[in-house]
């Protein structure tokens, strides 16, 4: 819901649209392929800002990873089992277009809505792990983003084991009306019972998480983690804007203002994070499994 | 009941003459004495809240508070509440736990306030917080949406065992307004997207997010203010009396299923 999200960030920095029309379809990366950081606006290639795990070099700006590329960085190889891998979205309001759309986004992602969840090892501790991807409607929660959340926290608590959760969201999913609103109260009480079953539940923040998502389980977490200048709020920038009738400085709702205000334990940058999850799991005494 | 529209529901809900939970605390409840502050901020009077008797029974009661007139309305900020606000309903809550005193919630606001003080004082963390301990409160708790349920805003009093809509009330994950401005660019086109969001009573007894729909005298709230409120009051006790029978274990696994329950998907 918060269109001032959907902001084209990788762009083709030609100057002249034209010349890509006519160039010829080569299934090699263009060298012109550049990333603009909507943080501080740096420009540089896309092949470097790959090679760094999408964090911006100039002001240390940790973009927006694909759920697969997050469960590589964090989890030990090979051992990532998914979760509910089929589950499918309706459309419960008869919502215009919103099949077609999905349908799309599907063939462009691969993504089948917008969560991953599963089991793996982070450094050998077992965990159930969650990753949003914004790719997918802005990560909006709908009914399937909510069931697999809720599966996943059953699943842990059934399984005592704790719950890792990389959030991302523009918020409840507009498309499927008030069953999206809904999936905040059902994913909170999972929450709930994970939490009474005295089980650790760590919330990573990451760019961006926003309305109902923020509102709902992403704030819950026992320990919250937030990457650098994630932009973490309730409420969408323009509509805070429009309401109070002034720009908001840069840094509002980054994780850095987030952390100051009392709501994120600490902020950890992608290269500590594996370590800092394992550290954090460890301490709670979620230890390697012994193999035989 | 008649063949309304969503959008022709939204302008009866819109109605500056359409009572609101000031109207009808004194005719629903013997005494009311209300409670202020969320003990950390301040006290946000956008949400109401405090202690009284429905049927001689001691309840507490939280609210949503839209005012009757511009002054009012500047006081209570036209029902958009704070994260103090939110932080107070559950302070109230949390002592009617402690003093085994159902919780009646009254929902009625356009959705939570979008502001920096908001934002810095937690607003997402606010309701969330709601979200959790509303699902686990060991006393029934039940809500009425008055007027407007907007989105996360309306939730956070509205995690309970059952819920009443007044026959024009809604409850939707966005306002017809977002909706249109997100869909069509263009946010006058609130009629269309009014009337495709599925937001009225009967749908949301559909989905089954509502249990009941509190019929408004000659299909409309102010014709006759003590009927309204005899109606609201009747659907309040008749919930309370059934569920301050059951226990509360069974109780909470009831309100976790309501919400767990609910969801649209297929897996092939
Ligand atoms: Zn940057």
């Amino acid at each position: 819901m918060l269109e001032d999200l959907f902001k084209v960030v990788t762009t083709r920095f030609n100057g002249n649209e034209k010349t890509d029309k006519k160039a010829p379809a080569g299934n090699h990366i263009p060298k012109d392929l550049l990333y603009k950081c909507p943080r501080c606006r740096n420009v540089i290639f896309e092949e470097e800002y790959l090679a760094v795990n999408k964090v911006c070099p100039n002001c240390n700006y940790h973009g927006r990873l694909t759920a697969q590329e997050r469960i590589s960085l964090t989890a030990d190889k090979g051992s990532f089992v998914e979760f509910d891998a089929d589950m499918l979205s309706c459309n419960p309001i008869g919502f215009p277009d919103y099949d077609i759309k999905q349908m799309k986004l599907r063939e462009q992602t691969g993504l089948k809505d917008a969560v991953i969840t599963g089991e793996a090892t982070i450094k050998g501790s077992p965990v159930v792990m969650g990753v949003m991807d914004s790719r997918y409607l802005m990560a909006s929660m709908g009914s399937v983003v909510g069931e697999k959340l809720t599966r996943a926290f059953e699943r842990a608590t059934k399984e005592k084991l704790p719950v890792v959760l990389f959030t991302a969201s523009g918020g409840a999913r507009m498309q499927e009306g008030i069953i999206s609103l809904m999936q905040m109260a059902k994913t909170s009480g999972a929450v709930a019972k994970h939490s009474e079953a005295g089980l650790l539940y760590i919330t990573v923040l990451t760019d961006p998480t926003t309305g109902g998502v923020t509102a709902s389980f992403a704030s819950l977490g026992d320990i919250i983690i937030a990457e650098p200048k994630a932009l973490v709020g309730f409420a969408g920038r323009r509509v805070i804007e429009d309401t109070i009738k002034q720009r908001l400085p840069d840094d509002f709702q980054l994780a850095e203002f987030l952390m100051e205000k009392g709501f994120a334990d600490m902020i950890v940058e992608r290269k500590k994070m594996r370590s800092v999850l394992s550290h954090l799991l460890k301490l709670h005494g979620y230890m390697p499994e012994k193999k035989d | 009941m008649n063949e309304k529209t969503a959008w022709e529901r939204l302008q009866i809900i819109r109605d500056k003459d359409r009572p609101t939970v000031n109207d009808y605390i004194p005719l629903i409840f013997d005494e009311f004495y209300e409670m202020h502050g969320d003990r950390h901020f301040g006290d946000d009077a956008a949400i109401m809240g405090g202690i009284g008797r429905l049927e001689g029974m001691p309840v507490t009661i939280i609210a949503e508070v839209k005012g009757r007139n511009l002054d009012e309305n500047k006081k209570t900020n036209f029902a958009m509440p704070h994260p103090e606000g939110y932080r107070k309903a559950l302070r109230l809550a949390k002592q009617a736990e402690k003093f085994h005193r159902p919780v009646i919630c009254f929902i009625d606001t356009p959705g939570a306030f979008c502001g920096i003080g908001a934002e810095e004082r937690g607003q997402g963390e606010a309701i969330a917080e709601n979200l959790l301990e509303f699902m686990r409160l060991k006393t029934p708790v039940v809500s009425v949406v008055l007027g407007e349920g907007g989105s996360g805003g309306a939730l956070a009093l509205g995690v309970c065992d059952r819920l009443g809509m007044l026959e024009n009330a809604i409850y939707s994950v966005i306002s017809p307004r977002g909706a249109a401005s997100i869909l069509w660019k263009d946010a006058g086109k609130e009629h269309e997207a009014c009337d495709m969001l599925k937001i009225t009573a009967e749908d949301l007894v559909n989905f089954g997010v509502a249990e009941a729909i509190i019929e408004e005298p000659n299909g409309n709230a102010k014709n006759d203010l003590d009927k309204i409120a005899e109606n609201i009051k009747e659907f309040l006790s008749d919930t309370l009396i059934e569920n301050c029978k059951k226990d509360i274990d069974v109780l909470l696994e009831e309100r976790y299923t309501k919400f767990r329950k609910i969801g649209d998907f297929i897996e092939p």
